[in-house]
């Protein structure tokens, strides 16, 4: 028997990620500064951690119900209503997952079918195209662009909708770019679909870090979107929270109730000690007005400014990202590509940072960076990185 | 206080020696804005000093500090105003805080050995005038000072590069 061919092809033919790749890479440079990450570099604030280890110490170590625990689908309920204006009854519209990338999973798995085609913006997070493949859904990939700020324009949907369009993944803000869509881009989507059957995964994980006048809108609040809408957020971006894996959904009762019953037999419940750090996080948040939310948001707003004013100084062009908390600077100056740029500048400066294509072919060009470290760790990497664009000159 | 005195106070708070220059591209505002803003809260007295905290334990210095509890009579007129003052010009004295609850000022002293705290309790603080009693602790170990954990062990645990 080869043990390769009983892997099921589907799985067989996905290319691993690329990022994994470079994280290979980098693990073998000593000393390098790593600009690489997509989490936060905050802790979990103290009194999260702390009602956690209390609940251990309370016996909290049972499975919880499917759809999670109800405080906590009570506590998510309020939060989307307080924050983001949005109504979800707690009691069937509310699903707790094992982050959000389960949501993400458990989504694609409960509505699309064989031959169905998802579009997903591009450069976006990594997951969506094997989670809609896995699915035995096709990936139609919608190129954002620079000079757009890496909106998904309502032209660009228009073309790549046909009669097999099933979904729409909506991942703004948007992990790598940085881009968000503001309600005015957001209206023109859901007039682009308001006549369709097409549903829409909005995954919002990083909504409460965008920056600037604009808070975040969910196109859930648009009149007429909440019901073709499936919200996927989660604890790990705002609340620091990356390790704890507890993410949710929000939509409408029959999608959630598909998706609670995919849970039920492959996950059974997101870890119950992490639930209830999470029930602490929305309720303490819910009675200090979010401080903890908007302290770590003022330290990424500053870097952001910095990294920012950086990198369009050293001569790589780079748009003001609203969201999230990384930058998207073209590299297309050097006459490298992403990788070759990522490589040397780890090779030469021993600062890593993931190749734009990671992302999506129309990465391509684009470095990611983030900005999730401290001022002294960033101001050294961009003083590496200043130091290999200069070396490229002479 | 504008938000730009407060952002800058929430930076400098953090760690003084981020430059002038780095607060500039970290708030978006001119650097000669930043400059004399910074300026002006030295000549207000808002930033009153800039400093480093240092874990003391740590180094080869003996020392000893103790927190003396003090019940004193405010003076007619001045309060508690004058005998502070008399007892945080002593050099020896870390800190003075008005308290409110059993007694008035907790004083924090700071000597070579318990005989030096002793010194200062019996010679220098008992015999003013307003003093009505003192109770003395000595601190065995500090773990967080101003704010900052001394020893702290929570460190970076992220992968290098993750999605």
């Amino acid at each position: 028997m080869n043990i390769k061919d009983m892997i099921s092809p589907v799985i067989r033919d996905m290319p691993p990620s690329g990022i994994r790749r470079f994280f290979d890479l980098v693990d073998e440079i000593e000393g390098a500064v790593s600009l690489g990450v997509g989490e936060p570099d905050f802790i979990t604030p103290w009194h999260i951690r702390e009602a956690s280890i209390h609940s251990l110490e309370e016996g909290y170590t049972h499975y919880t119900s499917n759809w999670g625990l109800p405080d906590l689908r009570r506590e998510i309920a309020r939060y989307l209503s307080h924050r983001f204006n949005l109504a979800y009854s707690f009691e069937d519209q509310i699903i707790v997952t094992v982050g959000a990338s389960e949501a993400i999973d458990l989504a694609l798995r409960a509505i699309v079918t064989p031959g169905d085609e998802v579009l997903v913006p591009e450069p976006s997070y990594v997951s969506y195209m094997p989670c809609v493949e896995m699915a035995g859904g096709r990936v139609v990939p919608i190129v954002t662009k620079a000079e757009d700020e890496f909106r998904l324009t309502p032209q660009a949907l228009r073309e790549a909708i046909t009669p097999h369009t099933k979904a729409l993944i909506l991942p703004y803000p948007n992990n790598p770019t940085g881009g968000v869509m503001l309600r005015s881009d957001l209206e023109a989507i859901a007039d682009v679909l308001k006549d369709t059957d097409i549903l829409v995964l909005s995954d919002e994980i990083y909504a409460e870090l965008t920056y600037g006048d604009t808070a975040h809108v969910s196109i859930a609040s648009l009149p007429g979107m909440e019901e073709r809408t499936v919200l996927i957020s989660g604890f790990s971006k705002a609340f620091a929270m990356t390790g704890w894996r507890v993410g949710y959904a929000a939509g409408h009762r029959d999608i959630i109730a598909a998706m609670v019953k995919i849970h039920q037999y492959t996950m059974l419940c997101a870890p119950v000690m992490s639930q209830i750090a999470a029930v602490e996080a929305l309720r303490a948040g819910y009675n200090d007005d979010y401080e903890d939310v908007k302290r770590m948001h003022r330290e990424y707003d500053r870097r952001r400014r910095l990294m920012v004013k950086s990198f369009n100084d050293m001569g790589l062009e780079c748009f003001e990202p609203r969201g999230a908390f990384y930058v998207f600077p073209s590299i297309q100056r050097t006459g490298m590509s992403s990788e070759e740029f990522c490589e040397r500048l780890l090779q030469e400066q021993k600062v890593a940072v993931v190749p734009g294509n990671a992302f999506g072919a129309s990465g391509e060009g684009f470095i990611r960076c983030s900005y999730a470290y401290s001022i002294d760790a960033l101001t050294e990497a961009l003083k590496r990185i200043g130091a290999f664009v200069e070396n490229l000159h002479n | 206080m504008t938000e730009l005195e407060n952002n800058i106070l929430e930076i400098l708070s953090d760690d003084h020696r981020v430059s002038a220059e780095q607060i500039s591209a970290m708030l978006g505002v001119d650097v000669k804005e930043v400059e004399a803003t910074i300026k002006a809260l030295e000549d207000r007295g808002v930033i009153v000093k800039y400093n480093t905290i240092i874990n003391w334990e740590k180094t080869d210095r003996e020392f000893v500090t103790a927190l003396i509890e003090v019940k004193v009579v405010p003076q007619r007129d001045q309060g508690f105003d004058v005998i502070a003052e008399r007892i945080y010009r002593f050099p020896e004295v870390q800190s003075v805080y008005l308290m409110s609850g059993d007694y008035d000022l907790a004083v924090t002293v700071e000597g070579k050995t318990m005989k030096d705290i002793a010194y200062f309790v019996a010679e220098r603080l008992s015999p003013l005038e307003s003093v009505l009693s003192t109770a003395t602790h000595f601190i065995l170990k500090k773990y967080k000072v101003e704010g900052i954990i001394l020893e702290d062990h929570e460190q970076d645990h992220r992968l290098a590069v993750s999605p």
